[in-house]
């Protein structure tokens, strides 16, 4: 998988990643445009400082140094006055890379922040499809890794890029007009840089694409076995277990060793062309002055030498800012992606009030028109209802039943016979493709998503916890309760005696997802946590795994609390709570195969029957 | 620490040292260059001397190429250094952890592992490589200009002595006052990836109780808070290049005057000057790239300690040489054994005595937590005791070679570990050299062989990673054929057919008593149906063996015993798995 995904990113299109960078650019010009101008303008200033402190040394040597060598009496005076202005130039330039890498750090920080909550906020109101089909660390990597590249990018590589490209425009031109046979030979060494370039950026890119898939097939290597390492020790399949490493271990030294060596080339090779440079213009503009010193003077080849340094030391920096840019537009592209994707959508109209002394009473309001209210009751129907997961065969066919207001509904199956699905279907976690579900008699499709979700509490096998207290976690789904109301929850979902040993009571941090409690202390809060709303309809997943006989006691008590007065679609793992179903479904492939109470379904001697006494009905 | 890493540099140490002596010889022929190009300018083109221009030239030609064979070769030669010693140090890591006991294991969460293996190594390796290249490089062309800086002009040179100081400090206080700064921001970045991540694995919660709002507006606080201190160190950080502008500047201004006059007044000619602006380049430059090196490094560390971390875990449990290499049958004994995971308060197990025939069938029941997988732990020595002695075949456990022990005890986990590969090559785990036949007589006693047969491939059936392309019954049952082919002595089951129904639980169990005669099986369990016609059955209860015997006999003596075995009569045992499964 690992794998597969990093070849995906990395062979992004060239379109695609001009696309990318476009919307980008967008994006940044859009947010802060007059920054934008400020720094722009800023990083000319400070890149014509920079040539004009080159050329000043042909003026220092040839029009002040000769001259004052040949006089009798030296006045220095002219000289302090160019150095003075060269002064006022120079810390002009200063100002200037002040205000624009300033502006750069704290802009690109602000894009990053901006960027981040779009994306955060655009996920929070994606569909449950997303989250159920991106894998978790992928999704992260977007808002730690793919930000930071870009990030760089924004406050480092684009920056640097065009100060670096000013820089290699006004030395050519201060060349072309300092000497043009020099510029010549600096052009020749020029064009032999950028092939060099290319063809190291092209080797090491290749590599580097190769060590970013080794080290994915190592990363899932070790992740594998180091989840299976008890198994490794029971077996003694340590040699085994070694050698592979050493397989995947070494073809990843091996992509290493070629990508970073002829990444770090770039440099050395870069700096040492200039220094090739340097050399010949040495000698060729020594040999030319020599010969006719009318066409050459010192000072030219001074500042030449200078000039060729500030020529060949941002070609350096554009290469290398070039590979940073790729690569952040592969992780701008990423961003993007999640940016783009469609939220869920509410053509919802009916909405949930809450009447009485202590809002207790449920209505449905449709059409904002009170005088009509319907009593949220919990009456629950299934028409026909078919359903296909995207991209797979798996889903419901013809699911219809009904639950009265208060009925407990238990599904009975094999795992993966589509009895969570079901549950999926009523809080629209996902949408039906035919076929209606009514709640109280309003088609669920007519009722805003949030409001139906809110009338429905649901309490999972696995309950995920939010780091802050404990009472905040009981009271996450109403935020206004009183700490009564958390006591009481706690007490109906027996978490109460657990609470009241931990340290800090109800003011206790819950960290790490609620590693620090067991699973049952974590189902008996998710209990609570639905008990506080109080909604009059419940999806529950009875199945308790890892946990005592004496905790899975009290969070079935729990449960059964929360059942009473409701109804309940539970994923049914209790005989208790199957027997004392008023409706059984038995769920496989997808079907309703059959349905009725546990006398009617016993009586007609089918798959029910075949599952409880673990016989064939004809035997 | 840097000792304990070295140690993996092993067979690449020519490169290791290499590196070095080639940049420091580079560095040297780079500081050369400005000087003979003075030489060039004052003796040849000022003088007008051509044979000067052409034989210093050509000199430097060669010393301008010859700078640029060695340093990229430096760069390639550092690049097989830190690649290799990156292997060998992942190498050492990896294997070390082989040496983990389970008791090393459980210090250790998975996923901090893999990062360590993986992250934190690649930090090292791109350290390496600045070390050994970089790090030379950057202090050499720092000494070798000042060194020529002075040659050419002294007094010149003084004016370094003020610039350097300044241009330091300037770059100290930048690291100084963002450092802190960087680490609040990699703490607060934790505070925003917690946001994420339990907004990704709780989704359905919060779309459930429509907190959407709340959670947009806790992860705009945490992206605020990163904004202020990130934004805050960055300002101070993009100081860095004004600073080194300012500083270069006002050099070469300084240079240019005091320069004029000391040409003038015939101290110095031309081309020096050129020299040296091209030295206070250098100069300050490399001071730059220290300060990076410096701040660079420091990110390494940090990686450093925690792999370090691991490395210096001892393995709790090791080999003798001198140990017992065969197991001679299946006879396990249990003498005052106690057994307290170190950390903790209370004893696992307290003071059990056991003695378990060869060959018998046992059966190990008790509640969660009563130390029942702690006890089957202890015969593999997947853990050790604290006090008295576990014997097999009349042996402490001790005395056995490890790979010797569990060759010959099999234990089939809780965890029902698969690897990806076929279905045979993972129940060849259990013996490398197993024939087809063998490893279906495997599969038909753990009564898995039907299913594979189903399968479209059979035996060559792919196993996803983890086995999430077949049900926890048929894993369990394939991790039971696993251990099967080792053809042990003693076999322990630790709740390994909970996942499976209660007809095909009884014929495994059938299979064993038939087959497998002499290999004494342990059985944990929970269910009562599971251990009824064992030779024995151990209740458990609180780390102690509360009593022993039949079936028959503990449903007459133990009350805890009778009322499981009532309680589960009642909800019709049977029926209980096949209707909630």
């Amino acid at each position: 998988m690992q794998v597969s995904r990093n070849k995906q990113v990395l062979t992004v299109s060239k379109a695609k990643r001009i696309e990318t960078f476009r919307r980008l650019l967008r994006l940044i010009f859009s947010q802060y445009p007059a920054w934008l101008v400020v720094s722009f303008v800023a990083i000319v200033i400070s890149a014509l400082a920079s040539v004009a402190g080159s050329l000043f040394i042909q003026r220092l040597i040839d029009h002040y140094i000769m001259p004052l060598m040949r006089a009798s009496h030296p006045n220095f005076q002219p000289l302090l006055l160019a150095i003075l202005v060269m002064a006022a130039i120079f810390y002009a330039g200063v100002l200037a890379t002040i205000l624009y890498t300033q502006i750069m750090a704290t802009m690109g920080q602000r894009i990053q922040k901006s960027i981040r909550d779009q994306m955060f906020t655009r996920m929070e109101s994606l569909r449950l499809q997303y989250f159920d089909q991106n894998d978790y660390g992928n999704v992260m990597s977007r808002y730690t890794n793919d930000i930071d590249t870009l990030t760089q990018l924004i406050t480092q590589s684009l920056p640097q890029f065009i100060v670096a490209l000013f820089n290699v425009t006004f030395a050519l031109v201060a060349m072309v007009s300092l000497s043009p046979i020099l510029t010549i030979v600096s052009l020749l060494i020029f064009a032999t840089s950028i092939t060099v370039v290319r063809w190291l950026t092209s080797r090491s890119s290749k590599y580097f694409r190769a060590q970013q898939a080794s080290l994915g097939t190592l990363n899932a290597f070790i992740e594998e076995m180091l989840n299976g390492q008890k198994v490794i020790k029971v077996f003694s399949h340590e040699r085994e277990v070694k050698d592979q490493f050493d397989g995947v271990n070494g073809a990843l030294r091996q992509d290493a060793q070629y990508a970073n060596g002829y990444a770090t080339m770039l440099f050395p090779i870069m700096g040492n062309l200039g220094n090739l440079l340097y050399v010949l213009i040495a000698i060729i503009g020594g040999a030319i002055a020599v010969g006719h010193s009318s066409l050459l003077t010192l000072g030219t080849i001074a500042a030449f030498l200078q000039l060729s340094r500030s020529f060949s030391q941002p070609i350096a920096q554009i290469s290398q800012q070039l590979n940073a840019i790729i690569q952040a537009m592969a992780g701008a592209g990423r961003i993007f992606q999640l940016l783009d994707e469609q939220p869920e959508e509410d053509d919802g109209t009916v909405t949930l009030v809450k009447k009485g002394p202590q809002q207790a009473e449920w209505y449905w309001r449709v059409d904002d028109d009170p005088t009509h209210d319907i009593a949220v009751k919990g009456h629950i129907q299934f028409n026909h209802v078919n359903f296909t997961y995207p991209g797979s065969d798996a889903g419901l066919h013809d699911i219809t039943f009904e639950a009265d207001a208060g009925a407990k509904v238990a599904l009975v199956g094999q795992t993966g016979a589509g009895k969570t699905t079901i549950t999926n279907m009523l809080n629209r976690f996902y949408d039906i493709d035919s076929g209606e579900i009514l709640y109280d008699g309003l088609n669920i499709q007519t009722i805003k998503k949030a409001d139906l979700r809110r009338s429905l509490a649901i309490v999972l096998q696995d309950n995920h916890l939010f780091s802050g207290s404990i009472a905040d976690n009981i009271r996450y789904g109403k935020p206004e309760a009183t700490d009564a109301e958390v006591h009481g929850a706690a007490r109906l979902a027996n978490a109460d005696h657990f609470i009241d040993d931990l340290p800090d009571g109800y003011e206790t941090q819950v960290t790490g997802d609620g590693s620090d409690l067991s699973s049952g202390q974590r189902q008996m809060l998710a209990i609570a946590r639905a008990a506080i709303v109080d909604p009059p309809v419940m999806i529950l997943d009875e199945a308790t795994s890892n946990i005592d006989t004496r905790t899975e006691q009290l969070v079935q008590a729990g449960m059964d609390n929360l059942m009473a007065n409701r109804t309940t679609l539970a994923i049914a793992h209790r005989l208790s709570t199957i027997f004392n179903a008023d409706l059984i479904l038995v769920v496989g492939g997808g079907r309703i195969i059959e349905q009725g109470t546990h006398d009617e379904l016993l009586a007609k001697r089918g798959t029910y029957y075949e599952l409880y006494t673990g016989q064939k009905g004809d035997d | 620490m840097i000792r304990t890493l070295l140690k993996s540099v092993r067979e690449y140490r020519k490169q290791t040292i290499t590196t070095p002596i080639l940049v420091v010889i580079e560095a040297a022929i780079e500081t050369l260059i400005p000087f003979l190009m003075a030489m060039i300018i004052d003796r040849g083109i000022n003088a007008g001397n051509m044979t000067i221009v052409i034989r210093v030239g050509v000199l430097l030609l060669i010393m301008a190429v010859l700078s640029l064979m060695m340093g990229a070769g430096a760069s390639w030669i550092s690049s097989i250094a830190a690649a290799g010693f990156a292997k060998n140090l992942r190498q050492d890591l990896f294997y070390h952890i082989q040496t983990f006991s389970f008791q090393n294991l459980d210090q250790f969460p998975t996923s901090s592992l893999v990062t360590r293996l993986t992250t934190d190594i690649t930090n090292l390796q791109t350290a390496f490589q600045m070390a050994i290249r970089i790090a030379f490089r950057a202090p050499s062309m720092l000494i070798f200009s000042i060194i020529m800086a002075f040659t050419v002009s002294s007094e010149m040179a003084s004016l370094f002595v003020v610039a350097i100081p300044i241009l330091a400090i300037g770059l100290w206080l930048i690291v100084r006052y963002s450092r802190p700064l960087f680490r609040q921001v990699f703490q607060r970045y934790d505070q925003l990836n917690r946001v994420v991540r339990e907004n990704l694995r709780g989704i359905r919660v919060v779309k459930t109780y429509g907190q959407q709002a709340a959670e947009i507006s806790k992860f705009k606080a945490a992206s605020g808070s990163i904004f202020k201190t990130f934004s805050k160190a960055q300002r101070i950080v993009a100081l860095n290049m004004p600073v080194m502008q300012f500083v270069i500047n006002t050099t070469m201004l300084l240079l240019s005057w005091y320069g004029a006059h000391l040409i003038v007044g015939n101290q110095l000619q031309v081309g020096q000057l050129v020299s040296l602006f091209s030295y206070s380049m250098s100069i300050l430059f490399s001071l730059n790239m220290l300060s990076m090196i410096f701040s660079q490094l420091s990110v390494a560390q940090a990686s450093a300690e925690r792999v370090i971390a691991v490395m210096q875990t001892k393995p709790s449990i090791t080999d003798d040489d001198q140990a017992l290499t065969t197991v001679t049958n299946g006879e396990v004994v249990f003498e005052h054994v106690s057994m307290q995971y170190p950390g903790t308060h209370t004893p696992q197990l307290k003071d059990v005595n056991l003695r378990i025939k060869s060959g018998s069938m046992v059966g190990i029941i008790g509640e969660t937590g009563s130390a029942k997988s702690t006890l089957v732990e202890l015969i593999p020595r997947l853990y050790d005791v604290s006090e008295g002695r576990v014997l097999v075949a009349g042996h402490d456990v001790r005395d056995y070679d490890l790979k010797a022990l569990r060759d010959n005890v099999a234990m089939v986990l809780q965890n029902t570990m698969l690897f990806s590969g076929t279905i045979a090559e993972n129940l060849r785990w259990g013996n490398a050299d197993a024939t087809d036949e063998q490893l279906q007589t495997a599969a038909k006693m753990a009564q898995a062989d039907e299913f594979v047969q189903s399968l479209p491939q059979k035996y060559d059936t792919y196993i996803e990673q983890n086995g999430q392309n077949i049900s926890g019954g048929q894993r369990q049952r394939l991790t039971i054929a696993r251990a099967l082919l080792k053809q042990p002595q003693i076999l322990i089951l630790d709740d390994s057919t909970s996942a499976t129904d209660t007809r095909t639980d009884a014929a495994i169990r059938a299979a064993f008593k038939t087959q497998l005669p002499n290999v004494t099986k342990l059985m944990i369990t929970q269910r009562v149906t599971s251990v009824q016609e064992a030779d024995e059955i151990i209740v458990m209860q609180a780390g102690q063996v509360a009593a022993v015997g039949t079936h028959a006999e503990l449903l007459a003596t133990n009350g805890w015993y009778k009322q499981l075995a009532d309680s589960q009569e009642k909800q019709g045992g049977d029926a209980h798995a096949g209707l909630t499964q």
